[in-house]
C-alpha cells in the first residue's frame, strides 16, 4: 500500500515525519500495515491473537526512536489496535505515536489506540503522541485512546499528548501505575471548536516510596464545543503528585475540570490547581497596542498558550 | 506632533456623572520628552489611555500629525506610530520575550535583535530570550522587558504609564539611566506619567494635572513652585476629607 500526498501531510502533522524516519518504525493505515523497519536494539513484531504490535526495546538502548503513526481515510472504518512497548532497563528512547482522520464522506471514522508501556528499572521514555482529524466529510471523527503506564524502580517517563483540532469526538484514558522511585510528567494540550466533545481521565497511582507525577493540561475550548478533564491521583506511599488545569473558554463552549486527590499515606503530598476562564481584556489591549486586530490578537494568545 | 482639543471624559458613578477630565488643551510636540504629573485621581492615566485609545473621550479631539484620531482603535492608533507601556506589565502564559518582540517589530526577531532592544534596558538577550513573559519573571524584569517592546516598536509617540510603578529601588536607578539613554538615542516624542522627581528632572517639559485639569506647563523650574502648591493643597483636602470623615 503506498502513501498519498494526503496521507505523508497527515503523518508531517501527527508524527513530524516528512520522510521516512530513521530508526525503528510502523505505519498503519486503514487498518493495514504500509510498513516497517526494526533496529538491531528495537523490534517489532504483529501480534498473533488481536490487531496490532509489539514493540521489544533491548536492555540500554539509548538515543533512539520508535515512530508509530495511524492513518484512518477509508469511509467508515473504526479502526481497533493494540500496541504493547516493553522497555528494557536502562534505556532513554522516544517513542512517537499519532492519529491522523481524514474524512471525506458522510460516514464515521475512528481510531481506537489501547497503548501499553512496561517501562524497567532506571529507564527513560518520552512518549510523544499527536491527534489531528481533517477532511471535508460530515462523518463524525471519533478517537478514544488509552494508555497504560507501568513504571518499574526508578523510571521516569514524559508523556505529551495534543490534539490538535477536527476530532468530534474523545475520551481519553489514561491509568499510570508508579514503583518506587518512579516518575511521570503528563501534559495535555487540547483544542476543540464547533460542537467537538472531548474528554480525558488521568488516574495515577503512585504505589512506590519516592514516586512522583506532574499531570498538567492547557485547554482551550470555542464555539459550543464541550470538554471534560478528570484527574485522579492516589498516594499510597511516601510521594508527591501535583496536577493543573488551565482552560481558556470562548464563546458558548463548556468545560468541566474535576481534578481529585486521595492520600492514603501521611507521607503523601499532593497537590491540585484548576483554572478556567476567558482571555484577559488587558492581554487583548496589550496586542493592540503593538498593532494587532482583537482577532489577530485573539490568535496569538491561544497560539501561546497551547505551545 | 499631538494635539488634544478640550478632551473632556467622565464616567458614570453611583447614578452620577463624574468629570475625571475638563477641557484639556495640550500640544506634545515631537522629539520632546513630556512628563505627566499630578496628584493620585487628577486623571493623568486615563489621559494617557485616551490618546491611546484604550479609553474614549466623551468629547473633544485627538490630532495626530495632522490627522483627526478622536474615532480610531488602538489597533489603528498603534499602526501610525502612537505605543503604550503599561503601567502593570500584562503577563502571558506562553509568549516569550522573543515572541513579543517579533510582535513588536512584525518580524522574527533575532537573538542580535532581541539583544539590541533588550541591551537598551539591561538585560542580557541570552538570558531571557525565550523565557515566558509570566510570573517567573519579578516587577523588574517585567517592566523593563515591557520598556524594551516598546522600544522595538521604534514608534513616533511612546507612552509610558507611571513606569516606576511596582519595582524595587535597583530597578528604578536603572530605569532612570534607560530614559536618560533613550532621550538621546531615539528622535522620537516620549509622554511619561510619573510622580517620580527623579524622572521630572530628565523632562524637557512637565505638565502638571489637579482634579483632571491642566494647571501648568513649562520646564522644571517654571512650573516648581506650582507643583508644590497642587500637591499641598491637595495635601489639605485630603486631611478635610479625613476630619469630616
Amino acid at each position: 500500500m503506498e502513501l498519498t500526498n494526503n496521507d505523508k501531510e497527515l503523518l508531517a502533522t501527527i508524527a513530524d515525519l516528512h520522510s521516512v524516519p530513521l530508526g525503528a518504525y510502523n505505519i498503519r493505515k486503514d487498518g493495514k500495515l504500509v510498513s516497517r523497519s526494526v533496529s538491531a536494539n528495537i523490534n517489532i513484531v504483529t501480534k498473533k491473537d488481536k490487531p496490532g504490535i509489539d514493540v521489544f526495546i533491548k536492555d540500554g538502548t539509548v538515543n533512539e526512536s520508535v515512530h508509530i503513526p495511524v492513518i484512518v481515510s477509508e469511509a467508515g472504518l473504526k479502526d481497533l489496535v493494540y500496541n504493547d512497548f516493553y522497555v528494557g532497563k536502562d534505556c532513554d528512547v522516544t517513542i512517537v505515536a499519532g492519529c491522523g482522520i481524514a474524512c471525506g464522506t458522510s460516514a464515521d471514522e475512528g481510531h481506537d489506540g489501547i497503548h501499553s508501556f512496561h517501562i524497567d528499572k532506571n529507564s527513560k521514555v518520552k512518549y510523544v503522541e499527536k491527534h489531528y482529524a481533517s477532511g471535508s466529510g460530515s462523518g463524525k471523527r471519533i478517537l478514544n485512546p488509552i494508555t497504560n503506564i507501568y513504571l518499574d524502580k526508578n523510571s521516569y517517563m514524559k508523556m505529551d499528548t495534543v490534539q490538535i483540532s477536527g476530532v468530534t469526538e474523545s475520551v481519553r484514558q489514561t491509568d499510570a501505575v508508579l514503583d518506587d522511585g518512579a516518575k511521570l510528567e503528563i501534559n495535555e494540550k487540547i483544542m476543540t471548536d464547533e460542537s467537538e466533545y472531548a474528554e480525558t481521565i488521568f488516574n495515577v497511582d503512585l504505589n512506590g516510596k519516592d514516586s512522583s507525577t506532574h499531570v498538567v493540561s492547557r485547554a482551550v475550548a470555542k464555539n459550543k464545543s464541550h470538554q471534560v478533564f478528570k484527574s485522579v491521583i492516589n498516594g499510597n506511599n511516601k510521594c508527591f503528585g501535583h496536577t493543573e488545569c488551565d482552560a481558556i473558554i470562548m464563546d458558548e463552549a463548556n468545560i468541566v475540570a474535576k481534578p481529585e486527590l486521595t492520600a492514603k499515606s501521611v507521607d503523601a503530598s499532593l497537590i491540585h490547581e484548576a483554572a478556567i476562564g476567558k482571555i484577559a481584556g488587558d492581554q487583548i489591549i496589550k496586542l493592540q497596542t503593538l498593532g494587532l486586530t482583537e482577532q489577530e490578537a485573539e490568535e496569538e494568545i491561544i497560539k501561546g498558550f497551547l505551545r | 506632533m499631538l494635539e488634544l482639543k478640550d478632551i473632556c471624559f467622565s464616567v458614570k458613578e453611583n447614578g452620577k456623572i463624574k468629570q475625571i477630565l475638563k477641557n484639556i488643551n495640550l500640544t506634545i510636540e515631537d522629539d520632546m520628552f513630556f512628563v505627566i504629573t499630578g496628584p493620585n485621581g487628577s486623571g493623568k492615566s486615563t489621559l494617557a489611555k485616551i490618546i491611546m485609545g484604550i479609553n474614549k473621550p466623551t468629547s473633544g479631539k485627538i490630532i495626530f500629525n495632522d490627522k483627526d484620531i478622536t474615532h480610531l482603535s488602538i489597533t489603528e492608533r498603534a499602526k501610525l506610530g502612537i505605543s503604550f507601556a503599561f503601567q502593570q506589565p500584562v503577563k502571558f502564559k506562553g509568549i516569550t520575550v522573543k515572541d513579543m518582540i517579533s510582535l513588536a517589530t512584525n518580524k522574527e526577531a533575532t537573538v542580535a535583535d532581541a539583544c539590541k532592544f533588550l541591551s537598551d534596558v539591561g538585560l542580557c538577550a541570552r538570558d531571557y530570550i525565550d523565557r515566558d513573559i509570566d510570573d517567573s519573571l519579578s516587577g523588574g524584569e517585567l517592566k523593563r522587558i515591557e520598556i524594551a517592546t516598546i522600544i522595538a516598536r521604534a514608534s513616533k509617540l511612546t507612552i509610558f504609564d507611571e513606569p516606576e510603578a511596582g519595582i524595587d529601588l535597583w530597578s528604578f536607578n536603572s530605569l532612570i539611566k534607560t530614559f536618560k539613554n533613550l532621550k538621546n538615542k531615539y528622535k522620537c516624542g516620549f509622554i511619561i506619567i510619573s510622580h517620580q522627581e527623579r524622572i521630572l528632572d530628565i523632562a524637557d517639559k512637565i505638565i502638571i494635572l489637579s482634579n483632571g485639569e491642566v494647571s501648568t506647563v513649562g520646564k522644571k523650574d517654571e512650573v516648581i513652585s506650582k507643583l508644590s502648591e497642587v500637591y499641598s493643597t491637595c495635601l489639605k483636602l485630603e486631611e478635610a476629607q479625613n476630619g469630616t470623615n
